[in-house]
């Protein structure tokens, strides 16, 4: 779980820059002296070494200092509070963590935060505009009753946000082919296919 | 997860560099304490369930280059920069024209959200998806060298008739590695000690007695592009990809098929078998069989029996003989009918 002097949405705070420091530091001498390979296994201290990366999610910056090893899923929802994402399988079969990733719909389980550094994250949480009026993708889900236990909906409405982007919506069997990698236990499918193509439309040319 | 230093070099001498100082020579690459990472698809994957253990990962997105990112037609053919996405080839104009089995087979793998992610170079480097690698607690050859095979009398339905051993019959479970190995691809990689073309077909190795070398690569070497020659008829090619469900699923059976016809007559035939096979499968019997005759329902069951005749089914998989023969007489004769 997070700390909180861990995560600062407005800038570097004084632990994270101390740790920055410190990894960087270690960074350099990477390719000088000519150690032994055997010799060379990460050193207990480098290995534990937090690193610091920033982070864009829906608009805000974020600075972290985070375990190399932690998900870019486990960021948002462990280290940023975002839960709307969600984790399914945490293996990539399943699609409930689908995020937009400079635009492009990825799977947040595969993807180590520390991937991400300098990229544009957006979330279920961004979608929504400013003054509260949803996106038309929710809107279209909503309108279509496209979900109903509503687990996988966050990752189905990101990937089909994608999807639309990409240009593989054209047609019905088109939205099924390309959005095969997000799994409704509730099998919602009919729906959730209904509902893409409404927004689809009114999304077209915006 | 095993815990790791995290490199991001901006060069590709200078990962490859690095590479080479955290491993020994003979380190294979999937074993080395610094492994190379793209889309992580299928490295994060792995290092979650302790499979993979690199101690250091070096990041490739980084990397400067930017034939790296580039999807280049020439006259000599295509090349396709290693960090190239699956989803933006498989979208490639000239892409689906001149090679349709190369976009089929990458338009047909995985999912939206995968293809958004994985790399060209580390989809052909994927490694197998056989249950008991993926699962620590079992015996494996591949994983842990000599201490046997779980799966040879386990539930192996998904495994490999083709080109297996005493010691692993692990499925290659890629789809754009067949479309390569039918066009005759070239892979480009550099390693520390200089650069080097790899024929497709000599990149992945069958298990023999050593399973856990999966790869001509050494620890060093990265991939850097993929060639593709120019083949006018390659228009008329296509993959056909056969799964327990309609689509993001790994192939029960495939063939990639390209072939040059002179009427209904066989000039030349290229042919790939995925889902079946150890490695990168070519059929190069089913091809001779076929070379100069007509081809037509009664002589692509003759080649596809050909490809098959060394198939070693085991207990839960010995349908796959049967449904790669089908697979691929299927393959041949809506290959035959393509309007190009
Ligand atoms: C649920 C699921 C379903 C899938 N379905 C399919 C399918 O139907 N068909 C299919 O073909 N694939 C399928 N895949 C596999 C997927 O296509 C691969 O995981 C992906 O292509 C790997 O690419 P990557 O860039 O993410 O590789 P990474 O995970 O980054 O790397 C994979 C391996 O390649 C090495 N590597 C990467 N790039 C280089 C380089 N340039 N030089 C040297 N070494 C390198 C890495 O060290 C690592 O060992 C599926 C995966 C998942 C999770
Ligand atoms: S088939 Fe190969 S990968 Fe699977 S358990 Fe046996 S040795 Fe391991
Ligand atoms: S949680 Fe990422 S795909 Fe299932
Ligand atoms: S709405 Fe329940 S899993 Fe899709």
């Amino acid at each position: 779980m997070s700390q909180p002097s861990a995560l600062s949405a407005t800038g570097l705070n004084r632990r994270s820059f101390m740790t920055g420091t410190a990894s960087a530091a270690a960074a350099v001498p990477l390719l000088g002296s000519p150690v032994k390979a055997e010799a060379a296994h990460g050193s207990g201290a480098e290995l534990r070494q937090p690193v610091v990366t920033s982070l864009r999610i829906n608009k805000q910056s974020y600075e972290l200092s985070i375990d190399p090893r932690t998900s870019l899923l486990d960021v948002l929802r462990d280290h940023a509070g975002l839960t709307g994402t969600k984790k399914g399988c945490d293996h990539g079969q399943c699609g409930a963590c689908t995020v937009l990733v400079d635009g492009k719909r990825v799977l947040s389980c595969l993807s180590f935060a520390v991937m991400n550094g300098g990229k544009e994250v957006t979330t279920i949480e961004g979608l929504a505009s400013s003054d509260g009026a949803l996106h038309p993708m929710q809107q279209a889900f909503i309108d279509h009753d496209a979900f109903q236990c509503g687990y996988c909906t966050p990752g189905q409405i990101m990937s089909a946000i994608g999807c639309v982007n990409e240009g593989h919506a054209q047609s019905e069997g088109d939205i099924r082919e390309y959005m095969s990698g997000n799994i409704c236990r509730c099998a919602a499918y009919p729906n959730i296919v209904a509902a893409i193509m409404q927004a689809r439309d009114e999304t077209k040319g915006a | 997860m095993r815990p790791f230093v995290y490199e991001q070099p901006t060069e590709i001498s200078t990962a490859a560099a690095m590479a080479s100082r955290f491993t020994r020579r003979d380190d294979q690459p999937t074993r080395a304490n610094a492994q190379f990472i793209a889309g992580g698809t299928n490295l994060a994957d792995y290092m979650k369930l302790g499979v993979a253990q690199p101690d250091r990962l070096l990041d490739l997105n980084r990397l400067a280059d930017p034939g790296l990112r580039q999807i280049r037609v020439t006259d000599d053919g295509i090349r396709f920069g290693a960090l190239v996405r699956m989803g933006e080839a498989a979208d490639h104009p000239d892409v689906k024209r001149r090679y349709p089995v190369i976009a089929d087979s990458l338009k047909l793998a995985a999912s939206g959200q995968i293809r958004n992610m994985a790399s060209l170079a580390g989809n052909i480097l994927q490694r197998t998806r056989c249950e008991y690698f993926r699962e620590t607690s079992w015996a494996c050859n591949k994983r842990v060298p000599g201490s046997g095979c779980a799966a040879m009398e386990g539930f192996n339905r998904q495994h490999a008739v083709l080109g297996a051993s005493d010691a692993c019959i692990a499925t290659y479970h890629g789809d754009f590695a067949q479309a390569l190995m039918a066009l005759d691809a070239i892979v480009h990689a550099e390693g520390a000690r200089g650069a080097r073309n790899i024929p497709f077909a000599k990149l992945h190795r069958q298990p023999g007695d050593t399973p856990h070398i999966e790869t001509d690569l050494a620890a060093d070497e990265i991939i850097t592009a993929i060639e593709v020659p120019a083949i006018p008829w390659a228009r008329r090619s296509l993959y056909l990809k056969i799964r327990d469900r309609e689509s993001y699923a790994f192939a029960l059976a495939s063939a990639a098929v390209a072939l040059d016809l002179d009427g209904d007559g066989v000039r030349e035939a290229r042919i790939a078998l995925g889902g079946l096979a150890t490695v990168p499968w070519r059929a190069g019997k089913a091809e001779e069989v076929l070379q100069g005759k007509p081809l037509d329902e009664h002589s692509a069951t003759i080649a596809a029996d050909a490809a098959f005749a060394d198939a070693v089914p085991r207990q839960h998989n010995a349908f796959k003989t049967e449904l790669g023969k089908r697979t691929l007489v299927r393959a041949l004769l809506e290959t035959r009918d393509m309007k190009v």
